[in-house]
């Protein structure tokens, strides 16, 4: 067990899945020398050579598009797009074919690319920096979701995404690349809990609150927060996006009654429908109240001033909190006014 | 090729500050090499400017009053010197390195400041100044460019499209796709690449095997090398090259061949991966101290001429500080605006949440928004 920020976690995860599997190659921009603009494949080139840790020409769609061809050729290509809004360009390789591949082959071609995406906002960067694309991956057949919340997870997750036989997209928050927490570096990816697992990050009874990726942490804070007015929140935080586990969602909002979900992306469609809708299916009369979503609004990405009024943050989530208790709140009245 | 066959990048002025006759170009400079010695110090004020420009926004990111900078140390003649090419009614698509092309162009100080400040994302009115915003994609704005100039053409208007990017932008398809509809449709369109050597930590031998101004013929455009640390010869193909794209000849391609002496960004460490060799030795090429020698040993700029234009650098740094520091940040309001250009029943109820959520807290002012003892001051 040794304190590790997030960032070092997944850099040790793929040293690991590296030393073990010499398919494994990375690839992307700037990742070889520079170690990546986030320094997460740092060292890595300088140990296991150019041709495992390969600095591509700037162009995404080349990217993906060569890390197909590799894999029909036997490798298992951990590809890096170096920031969310900067993978539109390799969309098509992604949806159209990536994900596509195995489903047209009848199983006869494997597509076991990891596509790792920092993605998510907070960082106070310029436009194009700190995009929430994560729906239109989930939305798209073919391809596994999966979002860390912390280091233990993103060292453990980084090696099971690698070994999947399919195409998974690896969803880094980079606003907690600098988060430390312990990792136990000999658990091995199968001993540790699945990486298409939920987790139930803390127990409550009052209200289930479910998050991923960055706004984990910003939920286990407003759980604290709510505790201190008495209200007991039971934080989930989801790890796969496609599939989701909803067992240990059914089972706490079973418990719980009441369901909110935060994330930072666009409300419109979000992940938070998804589960909205499937939970209030799967647990219908179990609801005390509709569930409650928390999420950044129908606008693009704002510049880096106005951001922290988009993101959710612990009081928007404990006004979401509040709202599915029943409370009076700044909300209240709004449902009747059509 | 419209020149350039055997390779060697288009020089004018010697590295020592020599003017070279150029057979081709000459005439392209005739109204400086006439004696004008006013246009001729009025690229050199832009470069000292600029440059000044470039160290006071390193400073103001530094210092907390800019999230990032984009240095372009060492490219002011490639910038300054093709800007001077452009007319009024030519239209500009640029990358974010490219602010001595919008300062020349006439872009308001704080304009400039705007996008770095975390304020707006687009700095400025892209019809009053004939510059679309600058593009943080790489590759993207190429094709804009060349719709926008298949626009001009169709029109019978008799103006040019530039548009910059750099030598990593080469890669994208976007930026070949562009070459291929510029082709194909004859548009009015410049390509300017700056090839100044490095895409973030990428050497541009990750981008191009040959160098990257031989890359457009292939698609049937004619191409120059330019010595992009000679502003006189950045200038004069610049003008040629618009010149061609106004007279209905079509697309041409121009790679500057620079370097970036500065950091990718105020974010990045260049020591990890530049050798410090790479940079002396480019230091030893700076665009500015080659015009300076040409402009003192032809009498035209002496010590007065020298400081005052180092005043009236400092009288712009000074502005952009001042007008930096005092930006005041946006309304929170303002997320939602602009987003469409009618009417959006989702999104004006989620503005009116929004409103009722922040009217929360100013009526319970004694109550503090936790998110401001947490995670607040990102
Ligand atoms: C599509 C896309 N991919 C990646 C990036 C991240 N990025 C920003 S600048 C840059 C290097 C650009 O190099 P170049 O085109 O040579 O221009 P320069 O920065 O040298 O002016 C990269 C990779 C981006 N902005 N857009």
């Amino acid at each position: 067990m040794s304190a590790m920020t997030f960032g070092k976690a997944i850099n040790t995860g793929l040293r690991k899945a590296m030393e073990q599997d010499p398919k494994v190659v990375l690839m992307g921009e700037d990742i070889g020398r520079l170690g990546g603009v986030f320094r997460i494949t740092d060292g890595l080139q300088k140990d296991f050579g150019p041709h495992r840790v390969i600095d591509t020409p700037l162009a995404e769609s080349g990217i993906m598009g060569t890390a197909i061809g590799m894999a029909y050729r036997g490798y298992r290509p951990v590809v890096e797009i170096q920031f969310d809004g900067f993978v539109y360009p390799a969309f098509d390789q992604i949806v159209a074919q990536m994900a596509k591949l195995h489903y047209r082959t009848r199983g006869m071609v494997k597509v076991p690319i990891t596509l790792r995406l920092p993605f998510g906002g907070g960082i106070g960067s310029p436009e194009h920096h700190s995009e929430s694309p994560e729906a239109y991956f989930a939305h798209t057949a073919g391809l596994r979701v999966v979002a860390p919340s912390n280091p233990q997870d993103a060292f453990t997750m980084i090696q099971e995404a690698i070994a999947s036989d399919d195409p998974v997209v690896f969803l880094e928050p980079k606003r907690r690349y600098h988060d430390k927490g312990d990792v136990d570096e000999s658990l091995a990816p199968g001993a540790a809990l699945d990486m298409g697992s939920a987790r139930v990050a803390v127990e409550g009874s009052d209200v289930t609150l479910v998050a991923y990726g960055p706004m984990v942490k910003t939920c286990l804070d407003a759980a604290v927060a709510a505790s201190d007015e008495g209200v007991s929140v039971e934080v989930i935080d989801l790890r796969s996006l496609s599939p989701v586990d909803y067992g240990p969602l059914v089972g706490s909002v079973k418990k719980t009654g009441r369901l909110v979900v935060a994330h930072e992306a666009s409300r419109t469609l979000g992940l938070g429908a998804e589960l909205a809708a499937e939970i209030t299916e799967r647990c219908f009369y179990h609801l005390e109240h509709a569930p409650v979503r928390v999420t950044g609004f129908d606008v693009p990405y704002p510049p880096s001033k106005l951001e922290f009024h988009h993101l959710p943050d612990l009081d928007r989530i404990l006004d979401g909190v509040d709202r599915a208790l029943g409370r009076t709140n700044s909300l209240s009245g709004t449902e009747e006014e059509a | 090729m419209l020149t350039g066959d055997d390779g060697a990048p288009v020089q004018l002025l010697s590295p020592d500050g020599q003017r070279r006759p150029h057979e081709r170009y000459d005439r392209l400079l005739a109204d400086l090499d006439s004696d004008d010695s006013n246009a001729l110090l009025a690229l050199y004020e832009d470069m000292i400017v600029t440059r000044r420009i470039d160290a006071e926004g390193t400073a103001l990111q530094r210092q907390g009053q800019l999230a990032l900078w984009p240095p372009f140390l060492g490219q002011e003649a490639a910038q300054v010197g093709s800007a001077h090419a452009i007319n009024r009614d030519d239209f500009i698509f640029a990358s974010y390195r490219e602010i001595a092309v919008a300062y020349v162009r006439g872009i308001a100080l704080p304009d400039l400041m705007k996008q770095w400040r975390g304020t707006q994302n687009a700095g400025w009115n892209p019809f009053e100044s004939n510059m679309a915003p600058t593009q943080v994609v790489i590759g993207a704005q190429p094709l804009h460019a060349v719709g926008y100039a298949m626009g001009v053409q169709f029109d019978g208007a008799e103006s040019a499209v530039i548009t910059y990017f750099g030598d990593g932008a080469t890669s994208q398809g976007d930026v070949n796709e562009s070459m291929v509809f510029a082709a194909s449709f004859q548009a009015p369109v410049v390509f300017f690449c700056q090839n100044n050597h490095w895409a973030i930590s990428e050497p541009v031998g990750i981008q191009a095997h040959v160098p990257i101004g031989l890359r457009a013929p292939g698609f049937g455009i004619p191409s120059v090398r330019v010595d992009g640390n000679d502003i006189l010869a950045c200038l004069a193909v610049t003008r040629e090259a618009l010149e061609h794209a106004r007279a209905g000849h079509g697309p041409s391609y121009i790679e500057a061949v620079t370097y970036r002496m500065g950091a990718h960004t105020t974010a990045d460490d260049p020591t990890r991966y530049r050798d410090a060799n790479e940079l002396e030795d480019w230091k030893g090429r700076d665009p500015i101290a080659r015009f300076e020698a040409y402009l003192t040993g032809s009498g035209i700029l002496d010590d007065a001429g020298r400081s005052q234009v180092a005043e009236k650098a400092d009288a712009v740094a000074a502005a952009i500080r001042e007008a930096t520091i005092h930006m005041p940040d946006p309304e929170p309001e303002e997320l939602f605006e602009h987003v469409y250009a009618g009417p959006h029943a989702v999104l004006e109820r989620q503005r009116d949440h929004f409103e009722r959520y922040r009217a929360g807290f100013a009526e319970h002012s004694n109550h503090a928004p936790h998110a401001a003892l947490t995670e607040g001051g990102h």
